[in-house]
Protein backbone atom coordinates (compact mmCIF):
# COMPACT_ATOMS: atom_id res chain seq x y z
CA UNK A 1 0.00 0.00 0.00
CA UNK A 2 2.71 2.71 0.81
CA UNK A 3 4.79 3.84 -1.97
CA UNK A 4 7.83 4.70 -2.41
CA UNK A 5 8.89 8.37 -3.76
CA UNK A 6 11.96 9.45 -4.62
CA UNK A 7 13.17 12.85 -2.78
CA UNK A 8 15.99 14.90 -4.53
CA UNK A 9 17.33 18.27 -3.03
CA UNK A 10 18.17 20.81 -5.13
CA UNK A 11 19.65 24.31 -5.54
CA UNK A 12 18.25 27.31 -6.94
CA UNK A 13 20.62 27.11 -9.98
CA UNK A 14 19.21 26.92 -13.68
CA UNK A 15 19.83 23.45 -15.21
CA UNK A 16 20.06 21.54 -12.19
CA UNK A 17 16.12 20.17 -13.22
CA UNK A 18 17.12 19.49 -16.71
CA UNK A 19 20.45 17.36 -15.14
CA UNK A 20 17.84 15.32 -12.83
CA UNK A 21 15.79 14.60 -15.45
CA UNK A 22 18.02 13.80 -18.64
CA UNK A 23 20.30 11.24 -15.87
CA UNK A 24 17.35 9.41 -15.09
CA UNK A 25 15.37 9.61 -18.61
CA UNK A 26 19.31 7.79 -20.06
CA UNK A 27 19.11 5.27 -17.90
CA UNK A 28 15.61 4.23 -19.13
CA UNK A 29 13.28 5.19 -16.19
CA UNK A 30 9.97 6.87 -16.69
CA UNK A 31 8.73 9.67 -14.77
CA UNK A 32 4.68 8.81 -13.41
CA UNK A 33 4.55 11.92 -11.50
CA UNK A 34 6.36 14.86 -10.13
CA UNK A 35 6.09 17.44 -7.78
CA UNK A 36 8.45 20.54 -7.24
CA UNK A 37 8.67 22.22 -3.67
CA UNK A 38 10.49 25.39 -3.32
CA UNK A 39 11.84 28.35 -1.28
CA UNK A 40 14.34 31.02 -2.31
CA UNK A 41 17.33 29.20 -1.58
CA UNK A 42 16.44 25.61 -2.63
CA UNK A 43 14.02 23.28 -3.77
CA UNK A 44 12.94 19.21 -3.14
CA UNK A 45 12.08 17.13 -6.14
CA UNK A 46 9.89 14.70 -5.17
CA UNK A 47 9.33 11.64 -8.30
CA UNK A 48 7.26 8.84 -8.58
CA UNK A 49 9.06 6.93 -11.68
CA UNK A 50 8.53 3.51 -12.83
CA UNK A 51 12.31 2.02 -11.12
CA UNK A 52 13.28 3.75 -8.20
CA UNK A 53 16.16 1.72 -7.37
CA UNK A 54 17.94 2.88 -10.99
CA UNK A 55 16.77 5.49 -10.54
CA UNK A 56 18.21 6.14 -6.96
CA UNK A 57 21.52 4.77 -7.85
CA UNK A 58 22.36 7.02 -11.03
CA UNK A 59 21.19 9.91 -9.02
CA UNK A 60 23.83 9.17 -6.38
CA UNK A 61 26.56 8.27 -8.36
CA UNK A 62 26.09 11.51 -9.98
CA UNK A 63 26.58 13.52 -6.23
CA UNK A 64 22.87 14.34 -5.89
CA UNK A 65 21.79 14.23 -2.39
CA UNK A 66 18.59 12.07 -2.86
CA UNK A 67 15.77 9.98 -0.43
CA UNK A 68 13.34 7.70 -0.37
CA UNK A 69 9.66 8.34 1.62
CA UNK A 70 6.28 6.62 1.75
CA UNK A 71 3.75 8.10 0.36
CA UNK A 72 0.26 6.40 -0.66
CA UNK A 73 -1.39 7.25 -4.02
CA UNK A 74 -5.08 7.08 -3.41
CA UNK A 75 -7.95 7.23 -6.30
CA UNK A 76 -9.98 9.46 -6.81
CA UNK A 77 -13.36 10.10 -8.92
CA UNK A 78 -12.44 13.18 -11.63
CA UNK A 79 -15.03 14.93 -10.86
CA UNK A 80 -15.88 18.28 -8.69
CA UNK A 81 -16.00 17.57 -5.21
CA UNK A 82 -13.70 14.44 -5.54
CA UNK A 83 -10.71 15.84 -3.70
CA UNK A 84 -12.79 17.27 -1.07
CA UNK A 85 -14.90 14.32 -0.20
CA UNK A 86 -11.47 12.73 0.39
CA UNK A 87 -10.08 15.50 2.40
CA UNK A 88 -12.68 15.70 4.78
CA UNK A 89 -12.16 11.99 5.81
CA UNK A 90 -8.56 13.22 6.71
CA UNK A 91 -10.08 16.28 8.61
CA UNK A 92 -12.50 14.04 10.51
CA UNK A 93 -9.74 11.53 11.63
CA UNK A 94 -7.69 14.22 12.55
CA UNK A 95 -4.69 13.16 10.31
CA UNK A 96 -2.52 15.64 9.02
CA UNK A 97 -1.55 15.84 5.58
CA UNK A 98 2.25 17.32 5.24
CA UNK A 99 1.72 17.72 1.09
CA UNK A 100 0.31 16.29 -2.12
CA UNK A 101 0.04 16.21 -5.50
CA UNK A 102 -2.08 14.80 -7.97
CA UNK A 103 -2.32 13.67 -11.46
CA UNK A 104 -4.87 12.14 -14.11
CA UNK A 105 -4.84 8.68 -15.42
CA UNK A 106 -4.62 8.08 -19.22
CA UNK A 107 -6.99 4.85 -18.66
CA UNK A 108 -9.36 5.14 -16.06
CA UNK A 109 -12.07 7.80 -14.90
CA UNK A 110 -10.02 8.51 -11.77
CA UNK A 111 -7.26 10.80 -10.75
CA UNK A 112 -4.86 9.96 -8.32
CA UNK A 113 -3.66 11.92 -5.66
CA UNK A 114 -0.12 11.41 -3.74
CA UNK A 115 -0.06 12.56 -0.24
CA UNK A 116 2.76 12.74 2.03
CA UNK A 117 1.09 11.66 6.25
CA UNK A 118 3.10 11.23 8.95
CA UNK A 119 1.48 8.54 10.32
CA UNK A 120 0.80 6.31 7.26
CA UNK A 121 0.12 3.81 8.63
CA UNK A 122 -3.49 5.42 10.78
CA UNK A 123 -4.22 7.18 7.04
CA UNK A 124 -4.47 3.85 5.23
CA UNK A 125 -6.36 2.31 7.79
CA UNK A 126 -8.84 5.16 7.90
CA UNK A 127 -9.11 5.03 4.03
CA UNK A 128 -9.81 1.77 4.22
CA UNK A 129 -12.46 1.60 6.13
CA UNK A 130 -14.26 4.44 4.31
CA UNK A 131 -14.28 1.80 1.34
CA UNK A 132 -11.56 4.42 -0.64
CA UNK A 133 -9.22 2.63 -3.28
CA UNK A 134 -5.24 2.89 -2.20
CA UNK A 135 -3.19 2.44 -5.02
CA UNK A 136 -0.14 -0.62 -4.91
CA UNK A 137 3.36 -0.13 -5.33
CA UNK A 138 2.96 -1.77 -8.54
CA UNK A 139 -0.02 -0.12 -9.76
CA UNK A 140 1.80 3.36 -9.41
CA UNK A 141 4.74 2.60 -11.01
CA UNK A 142 2.89 1.37 -13.64
CA UNK A 143 0.45 3.55 -14.18
CA UNK B 1 48.57 67.73 18.74
CA UNK B 2 50.37 65.68 20.70
CA UNK B 3 48.95 64.72 24.13
CA UNK B 4 51.63 63.51 26.35
CA UNK B 5 54.58 65.23 24.96
CA UNK B 6 57.36 64.18 27.56
CA UNK B 7 56.29 60.40 26.84
CA UNK B 8 55.81 60.94 23.02
CA UNK B 9 59.08 62.67 22.32
CA UNK B 10 61.31 61.04 24.70
CA UNK B 11 64.71 60.78 22.96
CA UNK B 12 65.09 56.87 22.40
CA UNK B 13 67.99 56.45 24.56
CA UNK B 14 65.77 57.91 27.57
CA UNK B 15 62.94 55.12 26.52
CA UNK B 16 65.45 52.29 25.94
CA UNK B 17 66.71 52.61 29.37
CA UNK B 18 63.20 52.72 30.59
CA UNK B 19 62.14 49.64 28.55
CA UNK B 20 64.70 47.69 30.56
CA UNK B 21 63.99 48.46 33.47
CA UNK B 22 59.81 48.14 33.08
CA UNK B 23 60.52 44.93 31.36
CA UNK B 24 62.85 43.47 34.37
CA UNK B 25 59.41 44.18 36.86
CA UNK B 26 57.22 42.71 34.22
CA UNK B 27 59.10 39.61 34.38
CA UNK B 28 59.19 39.03 37.48
CA UNK B 29 55.52 39.83 37.81
CA UNK B 30 54.51 37.31 35.37
CA UNK B 31 57.14 35.11 36.88
CA UNK B 32 56.01 35.44 40.93
CA UNK B 33 52.28 35.41 39.67
CA UNK B 34 51.60 33.74 36.79
CA UNK B 35 52.04 29.54 36.52
CA UNK B 36 51.87 29.33 33.30
CA UNK B 37 54.79 31.91 32.67
CA UNK B 38 56.76 30.77 35.63
CA UNK B 39 56.58 27.26 33.99
CA UNK B 40 57.92 29.06 30.23
CA UNK B 41 60.48 30.68 31.86
CA UNK B 42 62.01 27.89 34.07
CA UNK B 43 61.22 25.50 30.60
CA UNK B 44 63.57 28.32 29.13
CA UNK B 45 65.98 28.77 31.51
CA UNK B 46 65.19 32.37 32.65
CA UNK B 47 65.69 33.71 36.03
CA UNK B 48 63.71 37.14 36.38
CA UNK B 49 67.07 38.72 37.29
CA UNK B 50 68.77 37.44 33.90
CA UNK B 51 66.80 40.31 32.65
CA UNK B 52 69.42 43.25 32.29
CA UNK B 53 68.14 45.37 29.71
CA UNK B 54 65.31 45.61 26.49
CA UNK B 55 67.89 43.73 24.92
CA UNK B 56 67.33 40.63 26.53
CA UNK B 57 63.52 40.72 25.24
CA UNK B 58 64.67 38.67 22.34
CA UNK B 59 65.31 35.50 24.87
CA UNK B 60 61.96 35.33 26.24
CA UNK B 61 59.59 32.91 25.45
CA UNK B 62 56.16 33.18 23.32
CA UNK B 63 52.68 33.91 24.32
CA UNK B 64 50.33 32.49 22.19
CA UNK B 65 46.56 32.50 22.27
CA UNK B 66 46.67 28.68 22.75
CA UNK B 67 47.73 29.73 26.13
CA UNK B 68 44.98 32.17 26.80
CA UNK B 69 41.94 29.26 25.36
CA UNK B 70 44.32 26.43 27.77
CA UNK B 71 43.61 28.97 30.74
CA UNK B 72 40.38 29.99 29.90
CA UNK B 73 38.87 32.20 31.93
CA UNK B 74 41.09 33.88 34.30
CA UNK B 75 44.31 31.39 35.12
CA UNK B 76 47.25 34.17 33.37
CA UNK B 77 45.87 36.81 35.40
CA UNK B 78 48.75 38.15 37.53
CA UNK B 79 46.46 39.78 40.41
CA UNK B 80 43.67 38.39 42.62
CA UNK B 81 40.25 38.50 41.14
CA UNK B 82 39.38 41.35 43.90
CA UNK B 83 41.50 43.69 42.24
CA UNK B 84 40.52 42.99 38.80
CA UNK B 85 37.98 45.97 38.08
CA UNK B 86 37.35 45.31 34.17
CA UNK B 87 37.15 42.12 31.75
CA UNK B 88 36.75 42.05 28.54
CA UNK B 89 37.06 39.47 25.55
CA UNK B 90 37.34 38.80 22.21
CA UNK B 91 36.61 35.97 19.74
CA UNK B 92 38.63 32.33 20.34
CA UNK B 93 39.45 29.60 17.78
CA UNK B 94 37.06 27.81 19.79
CA UNK B 95 33.50 28.65 21.75
CA UNK B 96 35.33 29.95 24.32
CA UNK B 97 36.38 33.27 24.13
CA UNK B 98 40.00 34.91 24.83
CA UNK B 99 39.64 37.01 28.37
CA UNK B 100 41.54 39.55 29.72
CA UNK B 101 41.94 42.03 32.78
CA UNK B 102 42.14 45.15 33.55
CA UNK B 103 43.51 46.74 37.42
CA UNK B 104 42.25 49.96 38.51
CA UNK B 105 45.63 51.29 37.41
CA UNK B 106 44.94 49.26 34.11
CA UNK B 107 42.08 51.36 32.86
CA UNK B 108 44.01 54.44 34.06
CA UNK B 109 46.54 53.36 31.81
CA UNK B 110 44.81 52.29 28.86
CA UNK B 111 42.99 55.78 28.74
CA UNK B 112 46.33 57.55 28.92
CA UNK B 113 47.11 55.75 25.43
CA UNK B 114 44.39 56.10 24.28
CA UNK B 115 44.35 59.90 25.06
CA UNK B 116 47.52 59.51 22.63
CA UNK B 117 45.50 57.99 19.89
CA UNK B 118 43.01 60.95 19.95
CA UNK B 119 45.70 63.73 19.56
CA UNK B 120 47.51 61.15 16.91
CA UNK B 121 43.94 61.55 15.32
CA UNK B 122 43.86 65.52 15.78
CA UNK B 123 41.07 65.77 18.22
CA UNK B 124 41.21 67.67 22.21
CA UNK B 125 39.40 68.86 24.56
CA UNK B 126 37.12 70.97 22.99
CA UNK B 127 35.93 67.97 20.40
CA UNK B 128 33.09 66.43 20.44
CA UNK B 129 34.13 62.68 19.74
CA UNK B 130 31.12 60.16 18.50
CA UNK B 131 32.19 56.44 18.95
CA UNK B 132 30.47 53.89 17.05
CA UNK B 133 32.51 50.94 18.01
CA UNK B 134 30.68 48.52 19.98
CA UNK B 135 30.65 48.85 23.86
CA UNK B 136 30.01 45.87 25.72
CA UNK B 137 32.79 42.76 26.10
CA UNK B 138 34.58 44.21 23.02
CA UNK B 139 37.42 46.73 23.94
CA UNK B 140 36.62 48.87 21.20
CA UNK B 141 33.81 51.02 22.61
CA UNK B 142 34.10 51.38 26.67
CA UNK B 143 38.45 51.34 25.04
CA UNK B 144 37.93 54.42 23.21
CA UNK B 145 35.23 55.89 25.89
CA UNK B 146 38.06 56.21 28.50
CA UNK B 147 40.64 57.59 25.98
CA UNK B 148 38.29 60.51 25.07
CA UNK B 149 36.81 61.54 28.20
CA UNK B 150 40.47 61.61 29.45
CA UNK B 151 41.37 64.09 27.00
CA UNK B 152 38.25 66.15 28.21
CA UNK B 153 36.19 66.08 24.82
CA UNK B 154 32.75 65.73 24.95
CA UNK B 155 32.16 62.11 24.33
CA UNK B 156 29.02 60.57 22.64
CA UNK B 157 28.67 56.92 23.43
CA UNK B 158 26.56 55.89 20.98
CA UNK B 159 28.26 52.46 19.82
CA UNK B 160 27.45 50.55 16.74
CA UNK B 161 24.06 50.22 14.62
CA UNK B 162 21.10 52.12 14.01
CA UNK B 163 22.61 53.99 11.05
CA UNK B 164 20.13 57.03 10.19
CA UNK B 165 20.47 58.02 13.76
CA UNK B 166 24.04 57.91 13.91
CA UNK B 167 23.85 60.35 10.73
CA UNK B 168 21.13 62.46 12.62
CA UNK B 169 23.40 62.86 15.57
CA UNK B 170 26.45 63.43 14.04
CA UNK B 171 24.82 65.99 11.85
CA UNK B 172 22.50 67.74 15.01
CA UNK B 173 25.26 67.18 17.75
CA UNK B 174 27.76 68.37 15.70
CA UNK B 175 30.72 65.74 16.51
CA UNK B 176 33.74 66.53 15.14
CA UNK B 177 35.71 63.25 15.49
CA UNK B 178 34.19 59.93 14.41
CA UNK B 179 35.77 56.52 16.04
CA UNK B 180 34.06 53.45 14.02
CA UNK B 181 35.39 50.74 11.88
CA UNK B 182 36.87 51.87 8.03
CA UNK B 183 34.21 49.60 6.56
CA UNK B 184 31.73 51.46 8.68
CA UNK B 185 32.47 54.69 7.68
CA UNK B 186 32.60 54.70 4.09
CA UNK B 187 28.19 52.85 4.89
CA UNK B 188 27.80 56.00 7.03
CA UNK B 189 28.99 57.73 3.73
CA UNK B 190 27.24 56.01 1.13
CA UNK B 191 23.50 56.11 3.73
CA UNK B 192 23.94 60.19 4.44
CA UNK B 193 24.13 60.28 0.73
CA UNK B 194 20.69 58.52 0.66
CA UNK B 195 19.34 60.54 3.02
CA UNK B 196 20.52 63.37 0.46
CA UNK B 197 22.73 64.83 3.30
CA UNK B 198 26.42 65.19 2.68
CA UNK B 199 28.63 64.54 5.51
CA UNK B 200 31.14 66.94 3.89
CA UNK B 201 29.18 69.53 5.05
CA UNK B 202 28.80 68.63 8.60
CA UNK B 203 31.53 70.00 11.21
CA UNK B 204 33.10 66.29 11.12
CA UNK B 205 37.02 66.90 10.67
CA UNK B 206 38.79 63.60 12.30
CA UNK B 207 38.13 60.06 11.98
CA UNK B 208 40.43 56.68 14.05
CA UNK B 209 39.15 53.73 12.02
CA UNK B 210 40.70 50.37 13.35
CA UNK B 211 39.45 46.89 14.26
CA UNK B 212 40.05 45.65 10.79
CA UNK B 213 42.86 46.39 7.89
CA UNK B 214 42.27 49.02 5.21
CA UNK B 215 44.08 50.02 2.57
CA UNK B 216 45.31 53.19 1.11
CA UNK B 217 42.76 53.69 -1.55
CA UNK B 218 40.20 52.92 1.32
CA UNK B 219 41.42 55.64 3.02
CA UNK B 220 41.61 57.93 0.22
CA UNK B 221 37.93 57.17 -0.77
CA UNK B 222 36.78 57.57 2.84
CA UNK B 223 38.53 61.06 3.34
CA UNK B 224 36.88 62.40 -0.21
CA UNK B 225 33.33 61.46 1.21
CA UNK B 226 33.21 62.31 4.62
CA UNK B 227 35.74 65.41 4.12
CA UNK B 228 37.82 63.92 7.07
CA UNK B 229 41.66 63.08 8.29
CA UNK B 230 41.04 59.09 8.38
CA UNK B 231 43.93 58.01 10.83
CA UNK B 232 44.47 53.96 10.70
CA UNK B 233 44.86 52.86 14.55
CA UNK B 234 45.60 49.77 16.06
CA UNK B 235 44.98 47.65 19.05
CA UNK B 236 44.46 44.19 20.43
CA UNK B 237 42.37 43.01 23.33
CA UNK B 238 45.27 40.35 24.71
CA UNK B 239 47.45 43.80 24.23
CA UNK B 240 45.30 46.09 26.03
CA UNK B 241 42.45 47.33 23.36
CA UNK B 242 42.74 49.98 21.13
CA UNK B 243 45.47 52.58 22.09
CA UNK B 244 48.44 50.39 21.49
CA UNK B 245 49.26 52.24 18.39
CA UNK B 246 48.00 54.88 16.03
CA UNK B 247 49.05 57.07 12.85
CA UNK B 248 49.71 60.92 13.22
CA UNK B 249 48.91 63.76 10.58
CA UNK B 250 51.82 62.14 8.58
CA UNK B 251 50.01 59.48 7.98
CA UNK B 252 52.92 56.92 7.12
CA UNK B 253 52.87 54.33 9.85
CA UNK B 254 51.54 53.61 13.34
CA UNK B 255 53.37 55.12 16.22
CA UNK B 256 53.66 52.63 19.05
CA UNK B 257 53.14 53.95 22.74
CA UNK B 258 57.10 51.95 22.97
CA UNK B 259 56.84 52.95 26.66
CA UNK B 260 54.16 50.80 27.54
CA UNK B 261 54.55 48.25 24.68
CA UNK B 262 57.27 46.79 22.92
CA UNK B 263 56.67 45.87 19.46
CA UNK B 264 59.03 43.61 17.89
CA UNK B 265 58.58 41.70 14.31
CA UNK B 266 59.27 38.00 14.04
CA UNK B 267 60.19 35.89 11.04
CA UNK B 268 56.60 33.27 11.49
CA UNK B 269 58.13 30.07 10.64
CA UNK B 270 61.60 30.50 12.55
CA UNK B 271 60.51 33.09 15.17
CA UNK B 272 63.76 34.85 14.78
CA UNK B 273 63.71 38.25 15.20
CA UNK B 274 63.87 40.11 12.13
CA UNK B 275 64.91 43.82 11.53
CA UNK B 276 63.20 46.95 11.31
CA UNK B 277 62.11 47.20 7.65
CA UNK B 278 61.76 43.52 6.81
CA UNK B 279 57.94 42.34 7.00
CA UNK B 280 57.18 39.73 9.27
CA UNK B 281 54.95 38.61 11.99
CA UNK B 282 54.51 41.53 14.93
CA UNK B 283 55.05 40.64 18.67
CA UNK B 284 53.81 42.75 21.44
CA UNK B 285 55.24 42.90 25.36
CA UNK B 286 53.58 44.62 27.76
CA UNK B 287 55.73 46.86 30.44
CA UNK B 288 53.37 48.23 32.49
CA UNK B 289 50.45 45.93 33.16
CA UNK B 290 49.23 44.56 36.24
CA UNK B 291 46.32 42.02 35.87
CA UNK B 292 47.47 40.74 32.47
CA UNK B 293 51.17 41.11 31.54
CA UNK B 294 51.57 39.70 28.18
CA UNK B 295 55.67 38.64 27.22
CA UNK B 296 55.97 38.55 23.30
CA UNK B 297 52.76 37.54 22.49
CA UNK B 298 52.17 36.67 18.58
CA UNK B 299 49.27 39.11 17.15
CA UNK B 300 49.55 36.77 13.50
CA UNK B 301 49.35 40.25 12.56
CA UNK B 302 52.19 40.80 9.41
CA UNK B 303 53.52 44.10 9.27
CA UNK B 304 56.67 45.86 9.56
CA UNK B 305 58.74 48.11 11.64
CA UNK B 306 60.32 51.92 11.18
CA UNK B 307 62.93 53.54 13.16
CA UNK B 308 63.58 56.56 11.97
CA UNK B 309 62.51 60.23 13.30
CA UNK B 310 58.56 61.23 11.82
CA UNK B 311 57.72 64.94 11.36
CA UNK B 312 55.41 65.25 13.55
CA UNK B 313 58.18 64.90 16.21
CA UNK B 314 57.32 61.78 18.11
CA UNK B 315 60.05 59.42 19.04
CA UNK B 316 57.91 56.44 19.17
CA UNK B 317 58.76 53.67 16.59
CA UNK B 318 56.22 53.01 13.61
CA UNK B 319 55.15 49.94 12.79
CA UNK B 320 54.00 49.68 9.51
CA UNK B 321 49.98 49.02 8.15
CA UNK B 322 48.62 45.76 8.82
CA UNK B 323 49.02 43.81 5.47
CA UNK B 324 47.58 40.25 6.57
CA UNK B 325 47.72 37.46 8.77
CA UNK B 326 49.74 34.45 9.12
CA UNK B 327 46.42 32.48 10.14
CA UNK B 328 42.90 31.84 9.20
CA UNK B 329 41.43 33.95 11.27
CA UNK B 330 39.06 36.50 9.37
CA UNK B 331 37.56 39.93 10.54
CA UNK B 332 34.09 40.40 9.56
CA UNK B 333 32.58 44.30 10.30
CA UNK B 334 35.46 44.71 12.96
CA UNK B 335 34.65 41.57 14.60
CA UNK B 336 37.20 38.46 14.76
CA UNK B 337 35.99 35.02 13.53
CA UNK B 338 38.08 31.67 13.34
CA UNK B 339 36.75 29.19 10.72
CA UNK B 340 37.13 26.52 13.28
CA UNK B 341 34.19 28.36 15.49
CA UNK B 342 31.36 27.50 13.00
CA UNK B 343 32.95 24.00 12.96
CA UNK B 344 32.41 23.80 16.47
CA UNK B 345 28.99 25.18 15.87
CA UNK B 346 27.82 23.21 13.45
CA UNK B 347 29.09 20.14 14.84
CA UNK B 348 27.17 20.67 17.97
CA UNK B 349 24.31 20.87 16.04
CA UNK B 350 24.55 17.76 13.33
CA UNK B 351 26.33 15.35 15.67
CA UNK B 352 29.27 14.55 12.71
CA UNK B 353 30.87 17.43 10.89
CA UNK B 354 29.31 18.34 7.49
CA UNK B 355 31.32 20.09 4.83
CA UNK B 356 30.76 23.99 4.73
CA UNK B 357 32.37 26.66 3.17
CA UNK B 358 32.16 30.10 4.56
CA UNK B 359 32.06 33.08 2.07
CA UNK B 360 32.64 36.61 2.72
CA UNK B 361 31.35 39.44 0.16
CA UNK B 362 31.15 43.29 0.46
CA UNK B 363 27.96 44.74 -0.21
CA UNK B 364 27.39 48.18 -0.01
CA UNK B 365 30.65 48.55 1.74
CA UNK B 366 29.51 46.32 4.67
CA UNK B 367 30.76 42.41 4.90
CA UNK B 368 28.63 39.96 4.48
CA UNK B 369 28.68 36.46 6.23
CA UNK B 370 27.82 33.39 4.36
CA UNK B 371 27.65 29.75 5.57
CA UNK B 372 27.09 27.30 2.70
CA UNK B 373 26.65 24.07 4.53
CA UNK B 374 26.21 20.86 2.16
CA UNK B 375 23.02 19.01 2.23
CA UNK B 376 23.83 15.04 2.71
CA UNK B 377 21.89 12.24 3.18
CA UNK B 378 22.20 12.41 6.82
CA UNK B 379 20.02 15.27 7.66
CA UNK B 380 17.99 15.61 4.42
CA UNK B 381 14.52 15.58 4.84
CA UNK B 382 11.97 15.42 2.58
CA UNK B 383 10.28 18.07 4.18
CA UNK B 384 11.20 21.68 3.20
CA UNK B 385 9.60 23.02 6.65
CA UNK B 386 12.46 20.42 8.51
CA UNK B 387 15.07 21.97 6.19
CA UNK B 388 14.67 25.27 6.54
CA UNK B 389 14.05 25.09 10.50
CA UNK B 390 17.45 23.78 10.22
CA UNK B 391 19.01 27.06 8.23
CA UNK B 392 17.19 29.13 11.19
CA UNK B 393 18.88 26.94 13.54
CA UNK B 394 22.64 27.19 12.26
CA UNK B 395 21.55 30.97 11.95
CA UNK B 396 20.42 31.13 15.55
CA UNK B 397 23.38 29.19 17.06
CA UNK B 398 25.78 31.12 14.97
CA UNK B 399 24.54 34.39 16.06
CA UNK B 400 24.01 32.85 20.30
CA UNK B 401 27.38 31.15 20.69
CA UNK B 402 29.65 32.99 18.16
CA UNK B 403 27.93 36.59 18.07
CA UNK B 404 27.75 36.73 14.18
CA UNK B 405 25.13 37.51 11.93
CA UNK B 406 25.39 35.06 8.92
CA UNK B 407 23.00 33.89 6.03
CA UNK B 408 23.12 29.70 6.15
CA UNK B 409 22.95 28.39 2.55
CA UNK B 410 21.96 24.65 1.68
CA UNK B 411 23.95 23.69 -1.39
CA UNK B 412 24.31 20.03 -2.74
CA UNK B 413 27.29 18.15 -2.53
CA UNK B 414 28.97 19.13 -5.48
CA UNK B 415 29.11 22.46 -4.82
CA UNK B 416 31.51 22.68 -1.98
CA UNK B 417 34.72 21.72 -3.43
CA UNK B 418 36.82 19.07 -2.44
CA UNK B 419 40.39 19.15 -2.53
CA UNK B 420 43.54 16.59 -1.67
CA UNK B 421 44.48 17.56 1.90
CA UNK B 422 43.25 20.70 3.70
CA UNK B 423 40.01 21.71 2.26
CA UNK B 424 39.48 25.46 0.97
CA UNK B 425 37.16 26.67 3.97
CA UNK B 426 36.85 30.55 3.19
CA UNK B 427 36.21 32.20 0.20
CA UNK B 428 36.91 35.96 0.87
CA UNK B 429 35.57 38.00 -2.36
CA UNK B 430 36.21 41.15 -0.47
CA UNK B 431 38.25 43.71 -2.32
CA UNK B 432 42.24 43.66 -0.99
Amino acid sequence: MKVKQLSIFLENQSGRLAEVTEAIGKQGVNIRALSLADTSGFGILRLIVNDIETAHDELKTRGFTVRETDVIAVEIPDRPGGLGSVLKIFGDAKINIEYMYAFVQKKSENAVVIFRIDNIDQAIETLRSKGLEILSADQVYQL
Amino acid sequence: MIWNREAECMPVEERRKLQGERLRRTVRRCYENVPVYRKKFDDAGIKPDDVRSIDDLKNLPFTTRDDLRDNYPFGMFAVPMEDVVRVHSSSGTTGKPKVVGYTRNDVEMWAELMARTIGCGGAGKNDIIQIAYGYGLFTGGLGVHYGAEKVGATVVPISGGNTKRQIMIMQDFGSTMLACTPSYALYLADTAREMDLDIRDFPLKYGIFGAEPWTVQMRREIEAKMGVRATDIYGLSEVIGPGVSSECEVQDGLHVCDDHFVPEIIDPMTEEVLPAGTPGELVFTSLTKEAFPIIRYRTRDLSVLNENKCECGRTHFRMGRITGRTDDMLIIRGVNLFPSQIESVLLEIEGTEPHYLIVVNRVDSLDCLEVWVEVSEKFFSDEIKVLEALEKKIEHELHSVIGISADVKLVEPKTIERSEGKAKRVVDNRPK
